[in-house]
């Protein structure tokens, strides 16, 4: 099993980072593998990722553990394609900096072609690929959007990214 | 548009390319009327900044008329006329609300870049290659900006382009070189480089309160410019055998209180110190020659201040770090937080304590560019500033 940790500061407080990340069809918004997340009852979730080829995977998932402004962990169901669990933990930053945001995944692929898929997937560097997705979550959080450049109109991060309304909600859209 | 394109090292043209285009919600397009050429432009012409592409548009002193505003953007209007600062910043992170701008954490889409080879990312830059993010530049008829409901400053005064054009940067650049000096009533400060942003740090000192401003360059028309266009004391360093000694007796022995790098990686010297620098820049064994940075460091008076404006990119050898501690020196250094210095910069213009026109020489067309760098690099025909119009 693989096995990331990164973390980011974000200047919000922590009660709107954790709502915003708590609302899971959000995460495609940062996260460049994401193509969609579906909510579902009872903390289940069903996510669809991008895969080279214009391919994509798919998973569900359910929240297993939840603390308001705290935590948020969840892993996939029984079966499949990537099996994989994490958590997200929100912690206060010291003195005015905001808020601190910790994620931790660990994921796994089943040998063969979906195997090779997912690795492809998340890349050769699946740490800096989540470092770049908390760059592009911090940038949502506190500017209303991904930045972007002529010269990389993808935004933050190398990766081929496909730009998509990476809005904060009206009310959240800063400044 | 037509736009100055780095098209390699020792090489810009002026080409026809595509508008730019709102990406972001708080962009705005802005269509310039002065752009100018900047010393930093041209450690970009000679090749010494790592992650240029052939194409990319240079410039970031600009200013212009505000042709069109994202949905994000509430305080500018179409018409509007405003300079815009040459950092770009978001305003919302932490380095922008203390004041930091050129730090803005937000700002710069190649950060992880930046992030492997300097430890942390600085922000955004217009025109100043990949590893600032990648923004067109505003050697242009038209610019993109970013933030711009945070960086542009509104000129409602009837001041003249050429008034408040280097707000965009030399001017801010200069003031916050003295300003790091933490000048006190008597204090000395010796600034090295009298191109554009020397000339300013000089002129700040004394409005910071400096009693004398002595000034160190090679060419007698920049010398005679900080003489008389801005009151400092002079050294040619071509004609002296040590810049170090020599500040030192001028000063009785004491040393200049404080002192200002306006020259950063590609200054000049001579001797086998500047052999030593041009050889292992050539052999890429360092990236820049900090030939004035340690002159600075060995003139300064104990306890005092080494400030430094001039643009350095990577590694440097030969740094006396045994003087910087055992004298108690401090180094401050940054680019220039131009957010932070543009309106009280803007006051201090309209009250008449400072003319920025004094630094211009040339004057062109934005079509002549080519010639622009070539005249400004060279130094011909005493070229201190180029102003291009569009």
């Amino acid at each position: 099993m693989l096995h990331v940790k990164k973390g980011v500061t974000v200047n919000r407080p922590r009660e709107d980072v954790y709502q915003f990340w708590r609302d899971l069809e959000n995460l495609p918004r940062f996260m460049q593998h994401l193509e969609m997340v579906e909510a579902a009852d009872g903390g289940r979730s069903h996510w669809v990722a991008k895969a080279p080829g214009g391919k994509t995977v798919e998973w569900d998932a359910e929240i297993i553990e939840e603390r308001p402004n705290e935590l948020i962990a969840w892993r996939s169901l029984a079966g499949s394609d990537v099996r994989n669990e994490g958590a997200v933990r929100f912690t206060q930053a010291p003195g005015d900096r905001g808020t601190e945001v910790h994620v931790e995944l660990l994921y796994d692929a089943p040998a063969g072609r979906a195997g090779a898929t997912i690795a492809k997937l998340f890349g050769e560097e699946p740490s800096r690929q989540i470092r770049d997705d908390l760059r592009r979550f911090k940038q949502v959080m506190e500017t209303g959007e991904i930045v972007r450049s002529e010269g990389n109109l993808e935004g933050a991060g190398q990766g081929v990214l496909k730009q998509r309304a990476a809005q904060a909600p009206e009310a959240e859209a800063r400044p | 548009m037509k736009a100055t394109c780095w098209m390699g090292k020792g090489s810009v043209e002026v080409r026809n390319v595509p508008d730019p285009k709102i990406l972001n919600q708080r962009d705005a397009i802005v269509r310039i009327t002065s752009t100018a050429i900047c010393g930093s432009d041209l450690h970009l012409y000679n090749g010494f900044i790592p992650t240029m592409k052939k194409g990319d548009v240079l410039g970031h002193e600009f200013m212009g008329e505000v042709v069109e505003v994202g949905h994000g953007v509430k305080n500018l209007k179409v018409g509007d006329r405003v300079v815009v600062p040459f950092t770009i910043a978001c305003g919302n992170c932490w380095h922008c609300q203390h004041d930091y701008w050129s730090l803005c954490e937000n700002s710069n889409p190649n950060a992880a870049l930046a992030e492997t080879m300097m430890g942390h990312a600085a922000s955004g830059a217009f025109g100043y290659s990949h590893l600032t993010g990648g923004f067109a530049g505003g050697q242009a008829e038209f610019a993109r900006v970013p933030f711009a409901d945070v960086g542009p400053l509104k000129i409602e005064n009837g001041l003249s382009d050429e008034q408040v054009l280097f707000l965009s940067d030399i001017l801010p650049t200069g003031y916050m070189g003295a300003e790091m000096c933490d000048i006190k009533p008597g204090d000395t400060v010796a600034v090295w480089g009298c191109g554009p942003v020397g000339l300013f740090a000089i002129k700040s000192a004394y409005l910071l309160g400096a009693e004398r401003v002595i000034a160190i360059d090679r060419f007698e028309y920049r010398l005679t410019m900080a003489r008389e266009k801005c009151g400092a004391d002079t050294v040619n360093y071509e004609e002296v055998d040590s810049v170090t000694e020599t500040l030192i007796e001028m000063t009785a022995r004491r040393g200049p209180d404080s002192c200002i790098d306006a020259v950063g990686m590609e200054a000049h010297g001579h001797g086998l110190e500047y052999m030593y620098d041009r050889t292992k820049q050539a052999l890429m064994l360092e990236s820049d020659r900090p030939l004035a940075l340690r002159q600075a460091i060995l003139a300064c008076r104990n306890g005092g201040t080494v400030s430094v404006i001039g643009v350095y990119g990577g590694l440097v050898d030969k740094v006396p770090l045994g003087t910087i501690m055992n004298r108690s020196l401090t180094i401050r250094s940054g680019q220039c937080h131009v957010h932070r210095y543009m309106r009280p910069l803007l006051d201090r213009i309209e009250k008449g304590e400072i003319d920025p026109t004094m630094v211009i020489t040339h004057r062109m067309p934005l079509g002549d560019a080519a010639k622009g760098y070539d005249i400004f690099l060279n130094k011909e025909d005493n070229c201190e500033k180029v102003v291009l119009s569009a």
